[in-house]
């Protein structure tokens, strides 16, 4: 899209993204035709990745408050109160419509993002974690995107020196167009240094700090709003690139003018850049602000009233400051060798009015621009009828059952993706990727951890919507429970197709009321996220296609005291007890699909008070020392959970399970839910004992010990022969 | 022991050093912001590990420019004690107080995971805390960590003695094509050296990343416990 000013009408509207209805809107705010300009403000504000028209009625039925929750959904992240005086301030955003075109870049800037919205609120991050969803393996675009997400990502934070230390990938045919880069950010600020974007004061200088504006980026928020075709690749010149240098420079500087009493409020320019930045602190503050863009640091010659407030050049804030404190502020910033810039001032007009060149090129009123933005309430339709089940049937048995299911792309290792991301700097990262169910980060100079999760299963969603939107919660929670940590909020991170479809609609509608009863259900709010809709592409044959549904979770949860935190390796000697009831749910698992080849059932049930007893137990067994490493039965069931266990500790277990009453591939790779196995000394009678008390199904699954994983038949598979089943996936396909 | 820290604008590990020399000594260390053109008495001057510059051009190369790395050549040149850490090592090779030069790892990856050293050379300020041949675990977290010098000083390296570790498994052995225990590639498997008087270290691994048990082990701090009692006298 082209920044030269051409006539303003529908048309041109209709190409910037708006509706004629919306157009029309537009028209009757501003009393005329808008200029170019004018009309580029509007159609960024209106698409949907800013305005969340489609998506803001259900956001509003999703439980907010809880008595830790300082901030919930409205600011730049969400913030918690963690104890000592602190705030954890979190939050989840998705780059999948840029990775795609540009994986690299689409990813690194994706990371750039999400930690400007953190830090913003004056929270130094202390961990990044991504929630990564790609095509079929086999195909060679997906071998690029993962090979060009998974740089991005590590090139971006490494550099800024926050550790990455979790995140979870899948691959299904239906991301082979779209595949998803969700990235989330942890900071943790004093509770009594927050800051917040709205501006206030009128006459107060607004400045603008960090990279210089180029052409980059211009219109990104209404290309997140439309579905790809297959010229997207051709849309590459509208993604960002980041420079993770200046984006740490930039955290610094901004930490070190937050510690002095200079700043108003900030916000950082992410989408829609300088627009929404400057509307979004204006309206939230209630004042008018005027922008003075000859004063923009700029990178290049001859940029238009519009490409400046259109771009999405990166690493870039805006700020109000007090009017006698803007030389401390720049002198912090000429330290670093960052733009700093007085652009403009804030006004009584309540207007946005931008100037350039002695040109007004656009005098908008703030209020009808926020409030008059379109909200839809789209139409369902009908929720696609799940296929049956089928007939179950074991052709290969147990135990090569499991060496498929390690070794498929769902449970291979990710140490490949791991080990491309820096989860050590900081030095306070207690439990790494793989280590335990959640990571566990210290903060440091206290006692406190923080237990951080992404976690969503997409195929449970696109069975079950609403039962699939309340497992991605629960499973959150349940791996935060599972480390002994506290569950606190989630951020959550909405990726669906087109809402225009009502079959679409239907399942966004039903994942979030999932969602909404698992949060209250576990006390478990949701602070903070971001929805990505459109996530479709139309192939050549004109039939557009969906990704699966996926809400993504962003858990967070504390420990008052870290180190009683509990991994997930085999310890060496005990017995390993099963915690959760054991029904076999063989719908929608890993199991069939990789077995049976087939994607069918029903997802497993979500039993939100059984989920809630069960992990409230697990968590206070931890706390007590009861239980002294722990990790939760998910995908692939309770086979693979133990293997898991086996090859983190590098110890095995002989499992002796005399008659489970069911169909052995059930009971082993069944995927019911609110199940754990704790790993515990002794014969694990004390802790049966004690569930049973609790009202909390519990068995002795086997005794700990050895180098393999023996089943009941007397079966043992070593854990080398685990751990080379599984090791292989990523190794084989990225670096063959 | 008085110690300083460099940050140079993309420094990302200073937080990590300090964590671990204030754990052996008990007080913060200084930080030295890369334009002083003076230094406080020091017993140790630390270039910690991150991103100088972002990297640009070369890793190390415009930090091995800037305006303290003069000071510390001075530092050096009067006997001073430095270690340089990853980043901090690539700047000394680029500042030409330590031989060599760190080159894209072999695999052409970032890689951020455990590995073994050997200890080479024991009674050094810095390895005064292990025997020769002892083995321990330290985190790796770079993208350009492969060691590589002409022959020749390679050669005078391993005659003189000046090879601190080696990457190795973890009983010990090395194996300079096994991609498990040498994970960068390094010419003979070095992952540290020293200058010709022992008081300068260049290493590639995070031994500071690895001296509270909450994070795993402690296997690091042999080297800041031996510096504290190489340096306070």
């Amino acid at each position: 899209m082209s920044g030269a000013v051409r006539e303003v009408n529908e048309e041109l509207a209709r190409e910037f993204g708006l509706t004629s209805e919306e157009y029309n809107r537009v028209v009757s705010i501003m009393g005329r035709t808008p200029s170019f300009t004018e009309l580029g403000v509007f159609s960024v504000m209106w698409s949907e990745h800013c305005s969340y028209k489609s998506s803001r009625k259900w956001l509003r039925t999703l439980p907010t408050t809880a008595p830790w929750v300082i901030h919930g959904p409205g600011e730049n992240a969400g913030v918690v109160d963690i104890g000592q005086g602190l705030a954890a301030i979190f939050k989840m955003e998705s780059h999948n419509h840029p990775s795609f075109i540009e994986p690299y870049q689409g990813a690194a800037t994706g990371v750039g993002g999400i930690l400007r919205d953190v830090f913003t609120m004056g929270a130094r991050p202390v961990a990044n974690l991504n929630a990564l969803r790609f095509g079929d393996p086999a195909t060679p675009r997906t071998r690029e995107i993962v090979d060009g997400v998974v740089r991005g990502i590590g090139g971006y934070g490494n550099c800024v020196g926050v550790p990455t230390v979790g995140g979870e990938v899948n691959f299904h045919r239906a991301y082979d167009g779209n595949p998803l880069v969700n990235a989330m950010t942890v900071g943790v600020a004093h509770q009594d240094k927050i800051f917040l974007s709205a501006a206030a004061g009128v006459g107060n200088p607004v400045v603008y700090v960090g990279s210089k504006t180029g052409r980059d980026g211009i219109h990104g928020a209404t290309m997140s709003s439309a579905e790809f075709d297959e010229n997207a690749l051709a849309k590459r010149p509208t993604v960002q690139v980041g420079d993770p240098f200046v984006e740490k420079l930039l955290i610094e500087a901004c930490l070190e003018l937050m510690a002095t009493d200079a700043i108003v409020a900030i916000q950082d320019m992410g989408a829609a850049g300088l627009t929404s930045s400057s509307v979004e602190m204006a309206g939230k503050g209630g004042v008018g602000i005027d922008l003075d863009l000859d004063a923009v640091p700029q990178r290049e010659p001859g940029m238009t009233a519009y490409e400046m407030m259109l771009s999405e050049s990166q690493e870039r804030m805006l700020m109000v400051l007090k009017p006698d404190r803007t030389d401390i502020a720049r002198a912090i910033f000429e330290k670093w060798e960052l733009d700093f810039a007085i652009i403009g001032t804030l006004t009584d007009t309540g207007h946005i009015v931008v100037r350039h060149k002695g040109q007004v090129e656009a005098d908008i009123p703030l209020d009808p621009l926020a409030e008059q933005a379109p909200i839809y309430d789209r139409p369902r339709g009908e929720l696609k009828a799940v296929e049956p089940l089928g007939p179950i049937h074991d052709p290969v048995g147990i135990e090569q059952a499991l060496i498929r299911l390690i070794g498929c792309p769902d449970l291979a290792s990710r140490a490949w993706i791991w080990n491309q991301y820096d989860s050590t700097v900081g030095g306070q990262t207690v439990r790494r990727p793989g280590g335990a169910d959640a990571a566990i980060v210290k903060i440091e100079d206290t006692s406190i951890g923080l237990a951080l999760t992404t976690d969503c299963t997409p195929r449970y969603c696109q069975a079950t919507p609403r039962s699939g939107g309340a497992q991605a919660v629960a499973e959150a929670w349940r791996n935060i429970t599972a480390t002994g940590a506290r569950p606190l909020a989630v951020t959550d991170n909405l990726n669906f197709g087109n809402p225009e479809k009502p079959e679409i609609m239907a399942q966004f509608v039903a994942a979030i009321e999932g969602m909404g009863e698992a949060c209250r259900a576990l006390d478990f709010p949701v602070v903070s996220g971001n929805v990505s809709l459109y996530n479709e592409t139309r192939g050549p044959d004109g039939e557009a296609i969906s990704i699966l549904p996926t809400p993504a979770i962003g858990g967070l949860g504390v420990l008052e005291d870290v180190s009683r935190s509990v991994g997930l390796g085999m310890p060496e000697g005990g017995s390993l007890v099963l915690i959760g009831k054991t029904d076999g749910a063989l719908g929608q698992s890993i199991w069939l699909r990789e077995i049976l080849g087939r994607e069918t059932g029903d997802a497993p049930e979500v039993d939100l008070a059984a989920e809630r007893r069960n992990g409230d137990f697990v968590r206070e067994q931890i706390l007590n020392g009861a239980i002294v490493a722990c990790h939760d039965v998910s995908d692939g069931g309770i086979l693979v959970a133990v293997s898991e266990m086996a090859m983190a500790g590098g110890t095995g277990c002989v499992l002796d399970v005399p008659d489970s009453g069911m169909r052995p591939e059930a009971f082993w790779f069944g995927e019911d839910q609110a199940r754990y196995l704790a790993a515990v000394q002794g014969d694990g009678a004390d802790l049966v004992a004690a569930a049973q008390g609790a009202g909390v199904p519990a068995r002795v699954l086997g005794q700990i010990g050895g180098d393999s994983v023996t089943l009941p038949s007397g079966a043992a598979i070593s854990i080398a022969r685990l751990k080379v089943a599984n090791a292989a996936f990523f190794p084989d396909l990225m670096d063959r | 022991m008085k110690a300083g820290i460099v940050v140079f604008p993309g420094t990302n590990r200073e937080r990590d050093m300090a964590i671990a020399l204030r754990s052996v000594t008990g007080t913060a260390p200084v930080m030295l912001w890369h334009g002083e053109t003076s230094l406080p008495d020091l017993d140790l001057i630390v270039l910690p590990g991150g991103f100088s510059y972002g990297d640009y051009l070369r890793c190390g190369a415009m930090a091995a420019h800037s305006p303290i790395m003069r000071e510390i050549r001075t530092f050096a040149a009067r006997g001073g004690h430095i270690l340089g850490v990853c980043n901090g090592f690539q700047i000394l090779t680029e500042t030409g107080l330590l031989p060599g030069a760190l080159l894209r790892n072999a695999g052409l990856r970032f890689l951020s995971q455990d590995c073994w050293l050997r200890v080479e050379e024991a009674g050094t300020p810095f390895t005064r805390n292990w025997k020769k041949g002892d083995v321990f675990r330290t985190p790796l977290a770079h993208g350009d960590g492969n060691y590589v010098a002409d022959v020749t000083t390679v050669d005078r390296l391993e005659g003189e003695g000046l090879i601190a570790f080696r990457y190795s498994d973890a009983k010990g052995v090395v194996d300079v094509a096994d991609r498990l225990s040498n994970p960068n590639g390094s010419m003979n498997a070095i992952a540290g050296v020293l200058s010709e008087n022992r008081r300068i270290c260049g290493m590639m691994p995070h031994p500071e990343d690895l001296v509270d048990p909450l994070m795993g082990g402690v296997d690091g701090r042999p080297l800041f416990e031996g510096l504290v009692e190489a340096l306070v006298q």
